[in-house]
């Protein structure tokens, strides 16, 4: 794709992989090993459908199932964000179920990407006394509101400074991403998210074969390793294809929304003009992507 | 003789003296390699199983491996840092300090990378921090500079005693031109390891327990603390059992130093402690969930006090010159002060950062059997490399060693 990467491993070739030809009598086999791939960026596309390939093919023996993984890449002047109207959330959690199941989560261990938090009434917004684990019989419960929190794809993340192997960055349209086969697991990037939105992968996932969602992305949704970081990806494989987030396809009650902040009849743009919004952690300067309001 | 064949003659007389002890030197090594065994087969179960055998969880990601890794970069920093007072107050045996506190560096040092080894998800990727074949993110990543920073550090002691050691088992003078400034390259080179680790959670703004301005001092403080403790017992068991000479004051003086240190560390500690309870804001709960526990959630506030009154202790122990004076205090000190920063950095400083973690959750940890076997075994490494590197060093130092005239435990002079 680009020519640095291929004079890098052309010498990769020329320093190891020629001591090995002599014993392995292949050049290529050896350099051209995982050992010996490039960082996501400076793949070529040879390589990138490569892995592509080499992730479905390893899809179909483990789930039996025919998957695409797909590497779409962010399109001219889109600049995604979102917006979470507080007023109208019920705690349902049906955004947590969707993206598990949309994003091929582990179901055991349990791995979920959205935590929808419990907060009281005259509290307002006290991450202190939230409640994630409520179990209640009907939402919402009287005296309570509810907040869901995943990643906020901050446009000054400091999970991505944090990085000591570039593992993870902000794509052109404003999604963080995070490259599951570069992640060396060492989750300085979990110290530094400040809203705990990203999960390690602290056993092998878990997926049965009946539930994986066939439609992958290699950023996104593609089954992960065990010892890696994941986290929401707002659905990369979806939006980059003109579709919604399955979290905001699913809510029962509207109160998420999805689009281009440079398309100006978009909702999120609508919700930007006409509504009061604010970020979590504003003092922190990390400043989200993540709107969230009071639409009512 | 020509230089490579000194030089094999250097390793292989190495060899032959780790090779030789009396039954107590066997049994330490004994026991170290058991306690070694037991993190291998520990450390393999995690590899299999996931980090999921430790008792870390998202809620709390880095723990008692990364606090074990931070107290070891304090004493392999401190250890160095000795050097000053040997200068300033031109102690005698400057060349043994030098070369004791770089031994220390060393095995101190690769207690550190182990830790880090461990306690990562893909070990087996760690070529991505390597230049050429991965991408090491700097300047943006503290890691990154960590890691920088660190086997710099490893590489300039490794070198400075080699070289030292080489020259002085050759009956030659170090070549200064070449010692000194590599010598004292080391010293702001260890305070620069600690400040950058330091800086690796104090950059965290997400963090409050560990977004101060002090926590760079505190760390150096703490570790001019813990560092020297290791020396001092060390200094005075060479005394004994050999004929390495240690002058009496120099280990007061060190001991005087250290009670400065820890005064300059507890003042440091309180000032945190006031602003936090002072000023009261939502940060101030995880100096709460330290010293008082949060909604009976108290898994870590004893070992927080035991903590604290070991280094109150220890303080008045080194400050006063009676008690630093008598060998029974003294070492009780040392323990003392040992114990009292490892507590401090190693869990206390991890464990309350991370709890309740940034969305208010409490999830309490303590570590697992696992954690506790591979730890055990990463601390065996590191006292394995340094029991040997010791007993290397110390006949050299004697002079008993010596690679031109005659190899040790022969009578007959080898042949030149």
């Amino acid at each position: 794709m680009n020519a640095p990467e291929t004079t890098r491993r052309d010498m990769l070739c020329t320093l190891a992989g020629c001591a090995a030809a002599a014993l392995a009598g292949g050049c290529s086999d050896f350099t051209h090993t995982e050992f010996f791939r490039g960082h996501f960026k400076e793949l070529s596309e040879d390589e990138l459908t490569a892995i592509r390939e080499k992730i479905e093919a390893e899809c179909k023996t483990k789930y039996d199932k025919d998957v695409t993984v797909s590497n779409t890449p962010a399109r001219e002047g889109v600049q995604f964000a979102y917006a979470l109207d507080i007023s109208r959330c019920v705690g349902c959690r049906r955004c947590v179920y969707a993206c598990v199941a949309e994003n091929n989560q582990s179901r055991d261990p349990v791995v979920q990407w959205i935590r929808v938090l419990e907060m009281d009434k005259e509290k307002g917004i006290d991450f202190e006394h939230a409640n994630p684990y409520y179990d209640a019989e009907t939402v919402p419960r009287p005296g309570h509101f509810y907040l869901p929190v995943a990643c906020q794809h901050c446009a000054d993340p400091a999970c991505v400074k944090s990085c000591p192997v570039g593992a993870t960055w902000k794509e052109p349209d404003g999604i963080v991403v995070i490259d599951y086969d570069w992640c060396i697991g060492c989750r300085c990037c979990m110290s530094a998210c400040p809203y705990g939105a990203r999960r390690f992968n602290w056993k092998e996932p878990s997926l049965p074969a009946d539930q994986v969602n066939a439609n992958m992305h290699i950023l996104g949704n593609r089954p992960r390793p065990k010892g890696v970081v994941e986290k929401c990806t707002w659905c990369v494989q979806r939006v980059r294809d003109g579709r919604y987030p399955a979290c905001v396809e699913v809510c029962p009650v509207g109160a998420r929304k999805f689009g281009n902040l440079l398309d100006p009849s978009s909702e999120i743009r609508y919700v930007l003009d006409k509504k009061r919004v604010f970020v979590l952690k504003n003092e922190l300067a990390t400043h989200p992507r993540f709107y969230y309001f009071y639409g009512l | 003789m020509n230089l490579p064949a000194q030089f094999l003659r250097f390793v292989t007389g190495s060899v032959r003296i780790v090779l030789r002890g009396n039954a107590l030197y066997w049994t330490w090594i004994a026991a170290l390699l058991v306690t070694i065994a037991g993190g291998v087969f520990a450390y393999v179960h995690q590899m299999q199983t996931g980090l999921i055998s430790t008792s870390m969880r998202d809620q709390v990601s880095w723990a008692f491996y990364i606090g074990n890794f931070t107290f070891l970069v304090g004493v392999a920093a401190a250890a160095v840092l000795l050097v000053i007072p040997a200068y300033v107050y031109n102690w005698k045996p400057i060349k043994e300090v030098v070369i004791l506190g770089e031994l220390l560096a060393i095995a101190a040092i690769t207690m550190c990378a182990l830790f880090v080894l461990v306690d990562v998800g893909h070990p087996d990727r760690l070529q991505h921090l390597m230049p050429g074949i991965g991408k090491l993110n700097l300047p943006s990543s503290l890691l990154a500079w960590d890691v920088v920073v660190l086997n710099g550090y490893l590489l300039l002691n490794f070198t400075i005693v080699t070289y030292l050691l080489f020259m002085l088992v050759r009956g030659k003078h170090p070549n200064y031109a070449i010692f000194t400034p590599l010598v004292l390259l080391s010293i702001p080179w260890a305070i620069g390891i600690h400040t950058v680790t330091a800086f690796l959670y104090n950059g965290l703004a997400a963090r409050p327990f560990w977004n101060s301005a002090i926590l760079a001092p505190r760390f150096i403080a703490s570790a001019l603390c813990s560092g020297p403790a290791v020396l001092l017992v060390l200094m005075q068991l060479l005394r004994r059992f050999t004929r390495f000479e240690i002058q009496d004051a120099a280990i007061w003086k060190i001991a005087e130093l250290m009670a400065y240190a820890m005064a300059v560390n507890l003042f440091l500690l309180g000032a945190e402690v006031f602003k936090e309870f002072y000023s009261g804001t939502e940060h101030v709960i995880h100096m709460q969930y330290m010293f008082t526990g949060v909604n009976g959630h108290n898994a870590i506030v004893p070992f927080m006090w035991i903590a604290v009154a070991c280094s109150i202790i220890a303080f008045l122990l080194f400050l006063v010159p009676k008690t630093r004076k008598n060998p029974i205090t003294l070492n009780t000190g040392c323990l003392l002060i040992y114990s009292g920063v490892y507590i401090e950095k190693g869990m206390g400083l991890v464990i309350p950062g991370m709890t309740p973690d940034t969305l208010g959750e409490i999830y309490e940890y303590q570590p697992s059997s696992t954690e506790l076997m591979v730890a055990a075994g990463v601390f065996a490494v590191g006292f394995l490399l340094f029991t040997l590197m010791v007993k290397v060093a110390t006949p050299i130092m004697l002079g008993e060693f010596r690679v031109v005239d005659e190899e040790p435990g022969r009578a007959k002079p080898a042949a030149a």
